[in-house]
């Protein structure tokens, strides 16, 4: 993947840059040391790496503001950058451009019980969230697998999910307001403590918006009371193809379950070998259905997913009769990928959509694909929304093999986008999926999209060799070519 | 003299958005026309009736997903929906009544393009969180497409967003995907009696604290709880507080009973049935209760929940008002009185100063729709965002011209 090519204008200006920004951010808030700078040279998609032309840590939107504003002033890069839990290399940075870390924006600065809501700094982790509002019974709803270390305004650049998404939503369902920060230095707030802001909801475009729009310097989010009751039922089939069935009876059913995940065979042994959960090692599938609520409907509805489970040919299930059975069940999922990252140096995690009937059809070409490729896959599938996670197995260390890695992730998206479904469900497109959208999108299509960065960011300054696989100039994309006169349809009705 | 046109297709949009850029003729884009009062009066001469765009194109129950053309009238997509017992989550209203129209002509485009959301909007999101894919025809007379056919996807900028609530300034739409969810099996509501405006707004607020999951929080004052067609609610005699619980019959049951518990010192809990109960929620959607009066405007004010009856007191000390809450206090309904200056516009929007939020009147005479802010203003540096987005799709302002603001 190739990131644009360095301006050298700004690399032989940096200590000038380094001055400027000291100005604005004093103490030790300005990181230039070459070693130092290597703590920011990669985010979680760790096979690129690149330290930044130099480090900003501003304490306050002010100092944000300003930051930017001399970016735009002097035309330097800017790539923002939360915990840097990203998948898709969302934060690698540029270099010849600033990093802007958002790290010490790390205040819950109002908890609204009254309002269901929290007013909380953009560096605030998703966890600490839940842990703040914990006392009273509530949380906040989407559940990232790295909630303990991303931060609140990384999951809004890139509309997180996890889990429980498919009933409690994603980010963009759970946030109220935002504060943030133009390139051009100015602050705009938008939303607030109401449920529904009016105008344009440019609320929603930030969301998954990738760091390409503006700095999010405060975010409101909703909170809301722990559902009573949880339990887990761990069921085992003979095939994915029956696995799949079932989750699809589950939805005919009428249930939303909180979470309804599914593994398979090569992901189950790795979870077993890892954290011996007790899964069965004579299935081909695992599901793990989780229904929340009131006892009362928990209880109800488990007896409903045993009687339609069983009709669909699961040959093992076990239900969880304690909190700490439920967390028991749910563990091997939660440790699949350091599961899959035990048996192998190296894996790459894809994250593509599918409709979840063509789940079969899906895996079976990962499978060809994974003989053609010589490498091994193993695939864990957010089964409610439809969103697979092939664990592609490789050897970094092996000339080729991250190549080859990278094409065989790519085929799976393509299959993915081919039976009508997206290239990210949860990832974000970053650097990783950029050159793939073309699969996805006509060049109309990015077009329209692209035309609202430059509503907001017409200098393309802020992380730039993300998302889009080329950037058009504004001043392009604004024109437009009137065919004038006629309606080029005689037979169009009109009245 | 107005010119209409009425395309069956995608290529015939484009070819009439094609013509009415060329001839710099902004169109006024319309579905069934169940919501065109609301706003500002458009500034075209032509007009853009998309309503032969009809019908659904895609029905998945077990996926979660239909997907239709957006003249598709609501009546039709909840038949189609019925037969897989599911339906549109975000409930929404059919204002064609309050805005002096027959009842049952919304269409899913009119939804979606004015972001609508019923009372279950608290537990479950407005048209915005549940629109998945658009196909659609910018001012640019370009077709595009955003968004997919799966719940979750990030792909892109969320542009599906951006159409939702942008009431036909960015694109016409030609085909819409939407989440669909299980209707629920069994609904029941909790009815208080006599509670002022600050006391219901309490017992709201803290049944929405609770785990219950509730699906509709709202305060009908006596007056207006006079007019329900639920006689019931009519006959009540004082305010009525609701509070609606939805899902299967036992977790129904045992939500109810706790939270009978929990409210007892607001007073007793009366328990309303399933018909009773999804006509009561049916007519607070569409804001039944403001329909008579025809000359009297209507705000609806989005606050923060846990302030809507204070919001309501500070405009009652200047504009004799009636008004109800829903989402618990976070949606506001009111009905100015027809002399009051500006429609009322002062009192109204002063009154969101301490808490924030927005006020759009939804009901007013054309005249006065043209001579003042309908939608919230917005703050300078946003305002010119939202023009610069809105500039990208339709440079030339052909579509919908003014219907936000008067520049847009």
């Amino acid at each position: 993947m190739k990131m644009p090519r360095p301006d050298p204008a700004p690399i032989a200006r940096r200590s000038e840059l380094i001055e400027r920004l000291q100005a604005i951010v004093p103490g030790e808030g300005v990181i230039f040391d070459k070693d130092a700078l290597r703590a920011y040279e990669s985010d979680g998609l760790s096979a690129y790496r690149q330290p930044p032309l130099v480090a900003v840590l501003p304490r306050t939107t002010a100092e944000v503001a300003a930051v930017l504003r001399l970016a735009n002033e002097i035309g330097v890069k800017v790539v923002p950058r939360g915990a840097g839990t990203s998948l898709s290399g969302g934060a690698l940075p540029l270099a010849d451009g600033i990093l802007l870390g958002m790290a010490r924006f790390n205040r819950v600065l109002e908890i609204d019980y009254d309002n269901r809501c929290a007013v909380v700094q953009p560096g605030v982790t998703n966890l600490a969230i839940t842990q703040a509002v914990a006392g009273r019974g509530f949380y906040y709803a989407p559940d990232p697998s790295s909630q303990i270390a991303c931060t609140i305004g990384g999951n809004v650049a890139e509309n997180s999910g996890g889990v429980h998404c498919l009933k409690y939503g994603m980010t963009v369902n759970n946030v109220l307001g935002l504060e943030m920060v133009l390139i051009n230095g100015d602050v705009v707030r938008l939303g607030g403590k109401h449920l529904d802001p009016g105008g344009l909801d440019l609320l929603g475009v930030m969301n998954g918006s990738e760091g390409l729009l503006g700095v999010v310097t405060e975010v409101t989010v909703r909170i809301q009371r722990r559902p009573s009751t949880a339990r887990a039922v761990l069921i085992g089939f003979p095939s994915n193809e029956t696995a799949g069935d079932c989750v699809a009876a589950v939805i005919a059913a009428g249930m939303v379950p909180g979470g309804m995940e599914m593994m398979d065979r090569p992901a189950i042994h790795a979870a077993e070998d890892y954290v011996h959960a007790g899964y069965p090692l004579d299935v081909e599938a695992l599901l793990i259905v989780e229904l929340d609520g009131p006892a009362a409907e928990v209880d109800h509805l488990i007896g409903r997913v045993e009687t339609i489970a069983r009709a669909a040919g699961a040959v093992s299930l076990r239900v969880s009769a304690s909190e700490d059975e439920r967390l028991a069940l749910w563990a091997g999922r939660k440790a699949a990928f350091p599961a899959v990252g035990r048996i192998s140096p190296d894996y790459y995690c894809m994250d593509g959509t599918i409709p979840r009937g063509a789940l079969p059809r899906v895996l079976r070409g990962i499978g060809e694909m994974s003989e053609k490729y010589a490498l091994k896959v193993a695939n864990v599938f957010h089964a409610g929304d439809g969103n697979l996670h092939p664990l592609i197995l490789y050897d970094a260390n092996h000339p080729g093999e991250l190549e080859r890695a990278e094409a065989f992730g790519g085929d799976i998206l393509k299959l993915c986008v081919e039976v009508g479904g997206v290239l990210t469900g949860e990832h974000g497109v970053g650097v990783e999926k950029r050159d793939l959208m073309v699969h996805q999108f006509t060049e109309t299509d990015l077009n329209h999209q692209q035309r609202v960065k430059c509503a907001f960011d017409p200098g393309g300054l802020l992380n730039p060799g993300k998302m889009f696989p080329q950037l058009h100039r504004c001043a392009e994309l604004g024109a437009m070519h009137v065919r004038g006169g006629k309606l080029p349809f005689p037979n169009l009705p009109r009245y | 003299m107005t010119e209409t046109v009425r395309p069956r297709d995608e290529a015939e949009v484009v070819a009439a958005v094609e013509w009415a850029a060329g001839n710099q003729q902004p169109v006024e884009l319309v579905g069934a026309g169940s919501k065109r009062g609301w706003g500002r009066p458009v500034e075209a001469q032509a007009v853009l009736d998309l309503s032969g765009l009809s019908g659904v194109t895609l029905y998945e129950p077990n996926e979660l997903v239909l997907t239709a053309r957006p003249g598709t009238t609501l009546g039709v997509l909840e038949d189609a929906l019925a037969g897989g017992r599911q339906h549109l989550a975000f409930e929404p209203p059919d204002l064609g009544p309050l805005l002096g129209r027959p009842a049952g002509q919304g269409t899913l485009g009119g939804a979606i393009a004015c972001n609508l959301a019923g009372p279950r909007r608290i537990k479950d999101g407005a048209a915005r969180d549940h629109f998945l894919g658009v196909k659609a025809v910018s001012g640019r007379g370009e077709a595009f497409k955003a968004g997919g056919r799966v719940v979750k996807n990030v792909t892109g900028y969320d542009v599906c967003k951006l159409l939702a609530g942008s009431f036909g300034t960015l694109a016409a739409m030609t085909e819409i995907t939407v989440k669909v969810l299980p209707a629920p099996e069994q609904t029941r509501t909790l009815v208080i009696a006599g509670l002022d405006d600050l006391a219901a707004v309490r017992a709201l607020t803290q049944a929405l604290q609770s785990p219950h999951e509730i699906s509709g929080a709202a305060h009908l004052p006596a007056a207006l709880a006079a007019r329900s067609g639920v006689a019931k609610i009519a006959g009540i005699g004082s305010s009525a507080t609701l509070l609606r619980l939805e899902g299967f019959g036992p977790s129904v049951k045992a939500r109810v009973e706790s939270l009978q518990g929990e409210l007892a010192g607001f007073g007793d809990l009366a328990a309303l049935t399933d018909l009773d109960s999804k006509a009561l929620w049916r007519e607070i959607a569409d804001v039944s209760c403001l329909v008579d009066e025809p000359e009297r405007p209507v705000w609806r004010l989005s606050v923060p929940p846990a302030q809507g009856a204070q919001v309501v007191g500070r405009i009652r000390e200047t504009l004799a008002v009636d008004a109800f809450f829903d989402w618990g206090g976070g949606l506001i309904w009111l009905a100015a009185p027809a002399d009051a200056e500006a429609a009322g516009a002062g009192a109204v929007r002063a009154a969101l100063t301490p808490w924030g939020g927005q006020a759009s009147l939804v009901r007013a005479s054309a005249a006065t729709r043209a001579s003042l802010p309908v939608f919230q203003p917005e703050a300078p540096t946003l305002a010119a965002l939202s023009a610069r987005v809105r500039a990208g799709f339709d440079p030339l302002r052909i579509l919908n011209r003014g219907r936000l603001t008067a520049d847009s």
